[in-house]
């Protein structure tokens, strides 16, 4: 058997929109490998995300249990493992999401198998190989997984979400969660009225050149509330603690593809650039016109930005 | 307690590597390398862990004999010893599988190691290296405390240590989580953990005379052949530099008559 399973990912009984990029992932790999789709779920009082998740695969493989309410990845890797043998796969996936990049090297351990992080696709037209950003993106890698049993998470940006067909199997997966070493403290949601960062359909990103903190409620905040757009910023900024770390784009913060990014007052660095460059239309507002920044906008804005962002709000 | 923390030594990360005209690998040739940044946070985590309560710090890092400087670098720090397993890359894998053997060996209260290493970018090595000793993990590691508060500049660590256990706040979609894990544990590192200190001059001549143990790679008993090979690098696909516009009217006229996305 060479099934391909997507381990989804369930939050508060909703399914999380990343999950589906996954799963048009693994409809690809099934088409290669010759198996079908299985879906795992995993949590507590999930059975209706899991029939959700069945319209998604063949089968959707439900592990419910008290012990598995929060995503503990020492928990969760040993249900991935139990899924991965109840539904004959040769592929895993999930979706690169932060619990997904925990999670999954814990579980490729278990099942002895060799994985490839964060993928943005297929090498080729058949064949396993994957292509995967290295070098803080400047660099793309393609690679092969050698051993039988093949973990990938896949990056949400890179891929559409897929639409749901008739409804599969759900069979119940009962694992052994006996002896567990971590505790779940508590999670503290950064509340907001904003859409979130990654699935914002405008971004608007501020950096240095605005100089000071409250630049970013005077400037940046009514410029997002004009166009409902989640707000991000550049490393430097979130390094002085000018906004909470969540905000942060780039390699190793939040990897975004808005339709409609905005940079202001950011350079554009390699690493900041790494994490927007997917973005469908680019603007960059900037005084410096040498500025890194620009090489990557489709429009270009020269300006100071204290001038130019409240003529932006105003006039929109 | 005794902390072993893991070092890898990287091209630098603000410089832009080049590829091989073939495609076969990367041109490191001329390059610059330096101790992988979130590694560096790592070290620092366990020197203000091993301060506030005492215990011994041990530097670790799998690869060729250059990578010494690195592992140098955290004994200038303020590390006490170092290991270093001289071998040629490794994938994330065989590194995990190397590092238990270490583990094994010296039996260390908590391993700390970077979420990622900035070169491969995998964010595998810790969690495979706790799936493998079946320890708790809490990867993405943060503090509440910003990076310019008086708590970051007073050097206390953001991981707590307490009756044998390590509670540790991670980064996660969304918001912050709290797990307490029960020790020995992994936790890997965020960029927002700590602001790692230089070396200083006296640091820099102490280490000099610390222990820096070498083991061939061979001599560990772990098959170490890749179970993830890469076989191509190549550019990204360029993004092409679009128009200058000269003020906020043209900019608007463009996003709503040209990209469409007003």
């Amino acid at each position: 058997m060479s099934n391909v399973l997507v381990v989804s990912e369930i939050s508060e009984g909703a399914i999380k929109g990343a999950t589906f990029t996954a799963v048009t992932f693994a409809n690809e790999a099934a088409k290669r490998s010759g198996g079908n789709v299985q879906l795992l779920a995993i949590g507590s009082g999930i059975g209706e995300a899991a029939g959700e998740l069945a319209k998604y695969g063949a089968a959707v493989h439900v592990a419910d249990d008290a012990a598995l309410a929060n995503p503990l990845a020492e928990a969760y890797a040993k249900v991935i493992k139990a899924g991965a043998e109840a539904a004959g796969a040769t592929v895993v996936v999930m979706a690169a999401t932060s619990h997904g990049k925990d999670v999954m090297p814990r579980a490729a351990a278990l099942l002895g198998a060799g994985m490839a992080s964060d993928i943005l696709g297929f090498a080729g037209d058949e064949g396993f190989a994957v292509r995967r950003p290295v070098q803080a993106g400047n660099v793309i890698a393609t690679v092969e997984i050698t051993t039988d049993t093949k973990v990938i998470t896949t990056r949400p940006t890179e891929f559409d979400a897929a639409q749901p067909g008739d409804a599969g199997e759900v069979k119940a997966l009962s694992v052994d969660l006996g002896g567990l070493k971590t505790e779940y403290v508590k999670f503290d949601k950064i509340e907001s009225e904003r859409p979130e960062l990654t699935e914002a359909r405008v971004v608007i990103s501020g950096g240095r050149g605005l100089k000071e903190a409250g630049n970013f409620p005077a400037l940046i905040e009514p410029l997002a509330d004009k166009l409902n757009a989640g707000i991000g910023a550049s490393r430097a900024v979130v390094d002085a603690g000018w906004v909470p770390n969540d905000m942060q784009v780039g390699q190793t913060g939040k990897v975004v593809a808005p339709e409609l990014y905005f940079a202001i007052g950011i350079s554009g660095a390699i690493q900041h650039v790494a994490g927007m460059k997917g973005s469908k239309t680019i603007v960059a507002i900037n005084k410096d016109p040498d500025a890194p920044i620009f090489q990557i906008a489709d429009y270009g804005l020269v300006a100071d930005l204290f001038k130019v962002v409240p003529e932006l709000i105003e006039k929109l | 307690m005794k902390i072993l923390v893991t070092v890898k030594r990287v091209t630098d990360y603000e410089r832009k590597v080049k590829i091989a005209p073939d495609g076969s690998g990367l041109v490191t040739d001329g390059m610059n390398f330096v101790a992988n940044p979130f590694d560096e946070i790592a070290v620092e985590e366990a020197l203000r862990l091993a301060k506030a309560h005492g215990g011994e710090v041990v530097v670790a890092s799998i690869g060729s004999k250059d990578a010494t400087q690195q592992i140098r670098q955290g004994l200038a720090m303020g590390a006490n010893r170092g290991i270093l397993v001289l071998s040629d890359e490794l994938d994330p894998d065989a590194v995990a599988r190397l590092l238990q053997k270490i583990v094994e060996d010296e039996q260390p209260d908590l391993v700390i190691m970077g979420k990622q290493a900035t070169d491969d970018d995998a964010n595998q090595a810790g969690q495979l290296l706790a799936g493998y000793l079946d320890w708790p993990q809490a990867t993405f590691a943060s503090k509440t405390a910003a990076l310019d508060s008086d708590e970051e500049k007073a050097q206390k660590p953001g991981v707590e240590v307490a009756d044998g256990h390590a509670t540790v706040l991670r980064e996660v979609d969304g918001g912050l989580e709290t797990l307490k894990l029960k020790l020995p544990a992994i936790v890997t590192t965020d960029l927002r953990l700590n602001h790692p200190r230089f070396a200083s001059l006296p640091g820099i001549m102490k280490a000099k005379k610390k222990e820096v143990k070498e083991i061939a790679v061979d001599s560990l008993g772990v098959d170490v052949s890749a179970k993830v090979r890469t076989v191509k690098y190549a550019e990204p696909p360029e993004r092409q530099a679009g128009v200058k516009v000269e003020d906020v009217d043209e900019l608007l006229g463009k996003l709503k008559n040209e990209a469409k996305v007003l």
